[in-house]
């Protein structure tokens, strides 16, 4: 079940002044993918991020998202779009419920059907008993579960992740794929950035960006078989250590 | 010589009504020379722990020294002779990488041309870049320029916050090669961790879970006293081993690693029940095999265990 | 204290932090535009004075005194004589014209009258729909005709038979730069000493930056202390270029001693520095040490230190707040020297309570500087 891509990108490319942040990057994202987006620092996946979630103009190329185009129709992706960034989700300063009520109001949720998803997902999480407590009294793990039920709320058919799971600890960081893999196995598509190589190999698909361009792509055993590494471990470190020098 | 010592620190954060037990209670003998990992979770109390070593907080009980200075009492001999690189890049945006360099060596009464044998393996990846401004270097970069400035005055100790946070694979593994390399200069490094992975690269390893040490030991040992025989799975249809996996009540534990899962069972005869399970359940092309534990799989073991 | 590595490490800190004042444009531009745009605006457009009022003269007795009265008039800035009116019906038409502000009715037998009663009746009439502008006018008016009467008649004369205890000490010609000059310098010296200072040392405090020098043998009042130094030269300067634009461009005198002046400045400097001291020890980011000077300092100086609203005026809470402020004792102490032209014998008390407070404030912002991090 291929069907009308989530993300087509063609000769994607952003410049800053003369630095060519993301350099002329073609790709497809398919309906209930888990799409994983690799790169070293600085290889432009913030950039790329940014333009396919309607944040910044593309300066070249074209790109839809869910059938909108980046350029003309930002606005509709915002709107259609989950985000979720281990940088910032939630609000510390607020309770769970107040930032789930804060959320659902930006995406237009009517109050019984943010009230009926709240005690939904606060039951899932297994959270039921501290929704007025604030969010900074949370261990880490359970804050990035929750800004990942926060962030598909609105149950976005697309949901981006930034480095979702750094610094979790190492069972909870589990359960949080885990929830991801459901949450794509329902036909949701899911667009990550990590910089664990393991979590990698949970991807459908992934690309690796070196110097604002997409060096590889393809499955994880694809990309095996093709680059004759191991993991993905070897395959990043193999790309993007050539690209030093 | 012991050159960090810690008994029974404790502290504990406390915010109107709310209080967090950030350590409950830590004992720590670093040897000098050593390479020490913490490594934990966020909100383990890695960063209490480290701010206590290096004076910036107090502890509410125990005590604490480096270099056989103490950090309450002694805190002025003591900050002269430590580095200390804290988890958020610190330096100042608006300055070049050379002013950076220039500017701390001068806070510690050095000079910067000096001192700079010590420095030269780390500075020469951003010698290219000595002109442009610590804000515009990528973070591997940044992370660079922080040691550096962090050994411009020879510590005898030096702390390092989770160096490799948000850092690329490519960039930590640099990183570990030059901390092995002050190491063997006889510097002793304590620097924490939330990537597993970077345990092994440790002379000794503290696991930190909820302000307690878990175990205290080198990689090695960690690994050799996992207890149960750890096991390696694949099929072809790996989003089904999960809850496959649930209706047989031989596995003790499995957790995705990465492209398989690592499993253990309750008895010798798991292994083979598991497999016939799993045939009868539609998967094809099963391997399973013993393999070893790495640190991840230990500090889960250890974790469940406390 | 180490010495050598205490001056070396202080050196290193000053130099840093003219880097960052001269490394951000919109830094150079505050601190040295902003005394500039306030000098003027406040010296030129925001400016209670009145210049070029169109005023109408219906002289009935046309004499010598008159014409010279009338003549002085059109001389002053302040005023253009634009019409002469013939009868008493075009005084109401000029007014509902909306061009004129001020009526001078001079009755018939102006100067006889003078000479015969030393006394002669003048009348002034303004426009009353803008009361402020209104009573502007008259006074200076007033204060014109007060001026010729001196001159044509003599140190002998009585007063004429309107209110000469209108004339204003010092500044007879009520020139409002006069008041802004001392104010604005006030204002300025709080801004760049208190905020931005308060505002620098709280940066390194959002930025992590205190974390790894208060790990570093440098004390932490040094590393504050340095901080404040590129501060006071930064006002040194700009007190200078203040005094230079207000006595070249806006003509005001500066009467007193300006080593004086200059003292008493440098002394509310320290003030605000330790101000900004106190500020940044209670506050952990940029912007409430930004609002806390604003709100906190910034807006009760302007209102309770006697340049916008004259303190006598308000009751007397209000008032307990003004002897508070450090600002209202500068505000004094420079009217008095550049305006009055005082002493250090007109003005001793006034710096005595200045110095206090600053002592007070710069004990008690030191003493709340904390060797470890504050969590």
């Amino acid at each position: 079940m291929k069907g009308i891509p989530v993300i087509r990108a063609n000769e994607l490319t952003r410049k800053f002044g003369a630095f060519v942040a993301v350099d002329r990057i073609s790709f497809e994202v398919h309906p209930g993918e888990l799409f994983g987006f690799l790169g070293a620092n600085g290889a432009g996946k913030t950039t790329a991020m940014r333009m396919l979630s309607g944040l910044i103009r593309p300066t070249s190329g074209t790109a839809s998202v869910l059938g909108y185009d980046v350029y003309r129709q930002s606005e509709a992706i915002k709107r259609s779009i989950g985000y979720m960034s281990q940088r910032f989700s939630l609000y510390e300063d607020l309770t769970i419920m107040e930032n789930i009520r804060f959320y659902g109001g930006i995406y237009g949720l009517d109050s019984r059907l943010l009230a009926h998803r709240a005690d939904e997902m606060l039951r899932q999480l297994d959270l039921e008993l501290q929704r007025d407590q604030l969010v900074r009294s949370l261990p880490t793990g359970w804050r990035q579960k929750l800004a990942f039920a926060v962030a598909i709320l609105h149950r976005p058919r697309l949901v981006f992740l930034d480095e979702p799971t750094g610094g979790v600890d190492p069972i909870v960081r589990r359960e949080f794929w885990e929830w991801i893999l459901n949450y794509v196995a329902l036909g949701n598509t899911v667009f990550a950035t990590t910089h664990y190589m393991d979590e990698a190999e949970y991807c459908s698909r992934l690309s690796v960006m070196v110097d604002g361009r997409l060096a590889a792509i393809g499955s994880p055993s694809e990309l095996r078989r093709q680059y004759g590494v191991h993991d993905m471990e070897e395959l990043f470190l193999n790309l993007a250590t050539s690209s030093f020098t | 010589m012991e050159a960090i010592i810690a008994r029974s620190l404790s502290k504990t954060y406390r915010s109107g009504k709310s209080q967090t037990h950030a350590l409950k209670g830590i004992d720590l003998d670093i040897q000098e020379g050593e390479l020490f990992g913490l490594v934990g979770p966020d909100g383990a109390g890695k960063t209490t722990l480290i701010r206590i070593l290096v004076s910036l907080i107090l502890p509410d009980q125990g005590t604490a020294s480096v270099g056989g200075l103490d950090v309450v009492r002694n805190f002025g001999l003591l900050r002269q002779q430590i580095g200390y690189v804290p988890g958020r890049f610190s330096l100042y945006q608006d300055l070049t990488v050379h002013e950076n360099l220039h500017f701390f060596a001068s806070v510690f009464g050095v000079n910067a041309e000096e001192q700079y044998g010590l420095v030269r393996e780390i500075y020469k990846y951003l010698e290219p870049f000595r002109d442009r401004k610590a804000g515009q270097l990528s973070g591997g970069m940044k992370q660079k320029l922080a040691l550096s400035c962090a050994l411009i005055h020879r510590p005898s100790v030096l702390f390092l916050d989770e160096p490799t946070t948000g850092v690329d694979a490519v960039s930590r593994r640099e990183f570990w090669v030059l901390l092995s390399q002050l190491r063997n200069q006889g510097m002793t490094i304590f620097v924490s961790t939330p990537y597993m992975d970077e345990a092994a690269r440790c002379d000794r390893v503290g696991l930190i879970q909820e302000g307690r040490l878990l175990r205290i030991d080198p990689p090695t040992a960690i690994v050799r006293d996992f207890p149960l025989t750890l096991y390696a799975l694949s099929t072809d249809l790996m989003s089904r081993v999960k809850p496959d996996l649930a209706s047989c009540a031989e596995v003790l534990s499995a957790f995705a690693f990465g492209a398989n899962y690592h499993l253990t069972f309750q008895t010798s005869a798991g292994p083979q029940a598991c497999v016939r399970m799993l045939e009868q359940k539609g998967h094809t092309n099963i391997r399973l095999e013993v393999i070893q534990p790495g640190i991840e799989d230990c500090f889960m073991y250890f974790m469940k265990g406390s | 204290m180490p010495t050598k590595l205490a001056r070396i490490a202080f050196g290193a800190f000053i130099q840093k932090e003219w880097k960052h004042i001269f490394r951000d444009r919109k830094t150079i531009l505050i601190l040295f535009g902003m005394p500039l745009v306030q000098i003027l605006i406040f010296g030129f457009a925001l400016s209670n004075e009145v210049k070029h009022a169109r005023i109408a003269v219906f002289d009935q007795s046309n004499d010598s005194f008159s014409q010279e009265l009338v003549k002085r008039l059109d001389a002053s800035r302040h005023f253009d004589v634009v019409a002469r009116l013939n009868h008493p019906s075009e005084v109401q038409e000029a007014f509902q014209a909306g061009e004129i502000r001020l009526v001078v009715v001079i009755p018939p037998g102006f100067e006889n009258a003078l000479h015969a009663f030393h006394r002669a009746p003048l009348q002034l009439l303004a426009d009353g729909s803008d009361p402020n502008l209104g009573t502007t006018v008259v006074h200076y008016a007033a204060s014109i005709v007060a001026a010729s009467q001196e001159d044509l008649l003599g140190q002998q004369s009585l007063p004429y038979g309107f209110e000469t205890e209108l004339r204003m000490m010092f500044n007879p010609q009520l020139e409002a730069a006069y008041n802004f000059v001392p104010g604005v310098m006030a204002m300025i010296l709080l801004l760049i000493c208190a905020m931005m200072t308060s505002v620098a040392i709280v940066r390194e405090k959002e930025n992590g930056n205190m974390e790894v020098l208060l790990v570093s043998p440098v004390k932490p009042l040094w590393i504050i202390l340095a901080k404040t130094i590129p501060y006071l030269v930064l006002s040194t300067a700009n007190i200078c270029s203040i005094l230079l634009l207000s006595y070249f461009v806006l003509d005001v005198p500066v009467r007193g001693s300006v080593p004086l002046l200059i003292g008493g400045s440098l002394i509310f400097t320290v003030t605000a520095l330790s101000l900004g001291m106190f500020v940044s020890s209670i506050a952990h980011t940029q912007t409430v040490a930004m609002f806390g000077t604003l709100v906190g300092l910034f807006l009760p100086s302007l209102m309770f230190s006697d340049f916008m609203f004259p303190v006598d005026n308000m009751p007397e809470p209000l008032r307990l707040i003004s002897y508070i402020l450090p600002s209202r004792w500068y505000f004094y102490i420079v009217k008095s020297v550049m305006i009055k032209g005082l002493g250090l014998a007109g003005i001793w008390k006034e710096l005595l309570i200045l110095s206090g407070m600053t002592l007070v404030l710069l004990l008690v912002s030191i003493r709340k500087f904390d060797n470890r991090l504050a969590l």
